[in-house]
């Protein structure tokens, strides 16, 4: 049985652009099935604003079950609303009160400008990525399947750090504005298998430098734990500290013989 | 792939732009995770240094000896002459000086370091408030907690090493200068209030430099906390226990 929530008051941060200042708005929402998604509920929001003539409210989504990463939005103070584990796509308004008052705002970092009212641009972490999220492997005929044998708590915890849908939530979170969980993750994933051993420790120079080019430093709140739709683990960033102090001694070694 | 790597730069402002290659040490210092290092082992360091201070400092505890001579007086002789002959006097002492001075001026400028960095990274604040799930008292407090026992550091130094804000003071006479200093009720609450922040600074410093240096292990990471809970409580105890214990008369100096 659904029942109905009344009386929303939504502030939402409208921003006509990069260079606007912009400003929260209200919305009222008088009835909305508490079935709806949060992101039904801003659907349904815009269809009426733009049956008004007004400006539909500009927000990231794609695949709406958590495993694209391109939602994001500030719900509340909590990166991705209130409920645990999960992304903003996959938040109901059953989480939520009749006569609530949700305030609505975009990722908030340098390296994540603001392109329009909710949506940010994360290109950032792809700055990261390119520079060694990826393994050099022969291409040609097909390897047998498990020729390459991995232990399988190896295998699970690298399954882990893959989990990471690079949605940016652990930035945002972070009162740094620290990308490590991100940049962590991303690294234990190629770092710990078998086939990630080759550029292990240039890319962990790589892409640690790249990400201090754009973020913030961790100072171990573990917010980005909590706020991660995941939920990957602190200790990656953990293994990203120790790898790169490896990488720095590694390649400086290996520098000088050149 | 081609299609990726040939995309423009980011819309989003790099907060810096890579320099030119530093000498070894240089070069790690200059990147976060580097100043993290430093901010971890001078941090260890500096604990050790702490909990040793309050060790040391339980012997004002001990009461004169039946010739009048106080035990915490005869402790601070020892440290000064520690090695002797085969070491000049005070040499020992300056060595650990210099060490920590460095140790202390290295943490702090790591912390300026990263602390510009990070409201670099987030030049628009957040404009509704936020919604802290984890991040604690102690973690959001650290640089103000820093900033207190940097200013503490200042005034201890001044009033029992140097004893330039302490009358009377005499250099080596630790008992009387400590009691005479203690004995002052607005000097006693600053020291007991510094005290407190050092405590809470410890709780998340303590826990932070195993993340910091990558130590993690599932083997001990669940007694990360709570080692750093007994350190923070260890010298919070101990440090506060003397200034109550001289401005009840527990701790005395009869000349
Ligand atoms: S829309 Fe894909 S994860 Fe939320």
């Amino acid at each position: 049985m659904s029942t109905k929530l009344t009386n929303l008051k939504l502030k939402i941060w409208r921003q006509a652009g990069p260079d606007d200042a912009g400003r929260f708005e209200t919305y009222e929402i008088p009835e909305i099935s508490d079935e709806a998604s949060f992101l039904e509920m801003l659907d349904i929001l815009n269809e009426r604003l733009i049956e008004q003539g007004d400006e539909a409210i500009v927000f990231d989504h794609d695949c709406r079950e958590g495993i694209c990463g391109t939602c994001s939005l500030m719900i509340n103070g909590q990166a991705h609303g209130p409920q645990r584990a999960s992304a903003t796509c996959q938040l109901h308004m059953r989480t939520f009160n009749s006569g609530d008052e949700i305030v609505i705002e975009p990722w908030r970092a340098r390296a994540f400008p603001i392109i329009k009212d909710l949506m940010v641009d994360r290109a950032a972490f792809d700055r990261i990525v390119e520079s060694g999220g990826f393994i050099s492997a022969p291409t040609g005929g097909a390897p047998d399947a498990n020729l390459t044998p991995i232990p399988k708590p190896v295998a699970d915890a690298a399954m882990d750090a893959a989990a990471c849908i690079g949605c940016g939530a652990c930035v945002a979170a972070c009162p740094n504005g620290a990308a490590s969980l991100f940049t962590s993750a991303k690294l234990s994933h190629l770092n710990r298998l078998p086939q990630g051993q080759a550029e292990r420790f240039r890319r962990t120079e790589a892409m640690v430098d790249t990400m201090d080019d754009y973020f913030g430093s961790c100072t171990n709140h573990g917010e980005c734990q909590a706020a991660c739709p995941k939920e990957i683990s602190i200790d990656m960033i953990a293994l990203m500290n120790s790898d790169y102090r490896k990488a720095k001694f590694k390649n400086r070694k290996n520098l000088s013989r050149i | 792939m081609a299609q990726t790597l040939s995309r423009t730069p980011v819309s989003g402002t790099a907060t810096s732009t890579p320099a030119k290659r530093k000498p070894f040490l240089l070069d790690l210092y200059s990147t976060a995770v580097g100043k993290k290092y430093v901010m971890a082992i001078t941090g260890i360091a500096m604990i050790g240094f702490v909990i040793v201070h309050m060790l040391g400092n339980l012997k004002l505890y001990q009461g004169a000896s039946a010739t009048g001579i106080y035990p915490i007086d005869t402790y601070a002789e020892w440290l000064a002459t520690l090695l002797y002959p085969a070491v000049p006097k005070y040499g020992v002492l300056w060595l650990a000086r210099i060490g920590l001075l460095t140790a202390a001026v290295l943490h702090v400028h790591a912390a300026y370091g990263l602390t510009v960095m990070n409201r670099r990274a987030r030049p628009v604040r957040y404009q509704s408030s936020r919604d802290y799930q984890v991040a604690n008292f102690a973690s959001r407090t650290m640089r103000w907690t820093g900033v207190i026992v940097l200013l503490f550091l200042f005034w201890h130094i001044a009033d029992l090493t140097l004893g330039w804000v302490n009358p009377g003071f005499i250099y080596g006479d630790v008992q009387m200068n400590v009691v005479n200093s203690l004995s002052r009720v607005p000097v006693a609450l600053f020291y007991i209030v510094a005290n407190i922040a050092l405590g809470i600074h410890l709780f998340h410093g303590t826990w932070s430099l195993f993340q910091s240096m990558g130590w993690n292990n599932p083997r001990f990471n669940s007694w990360r906390r709570g080692l750093a809970a007994a350190v923070a409580t260890v010298i919070v105890v101990g440090n506060v226990s003397f200034p109550i214990a001289i401005m009840t008369g527990v701790v005395t100096y009869n000349p």
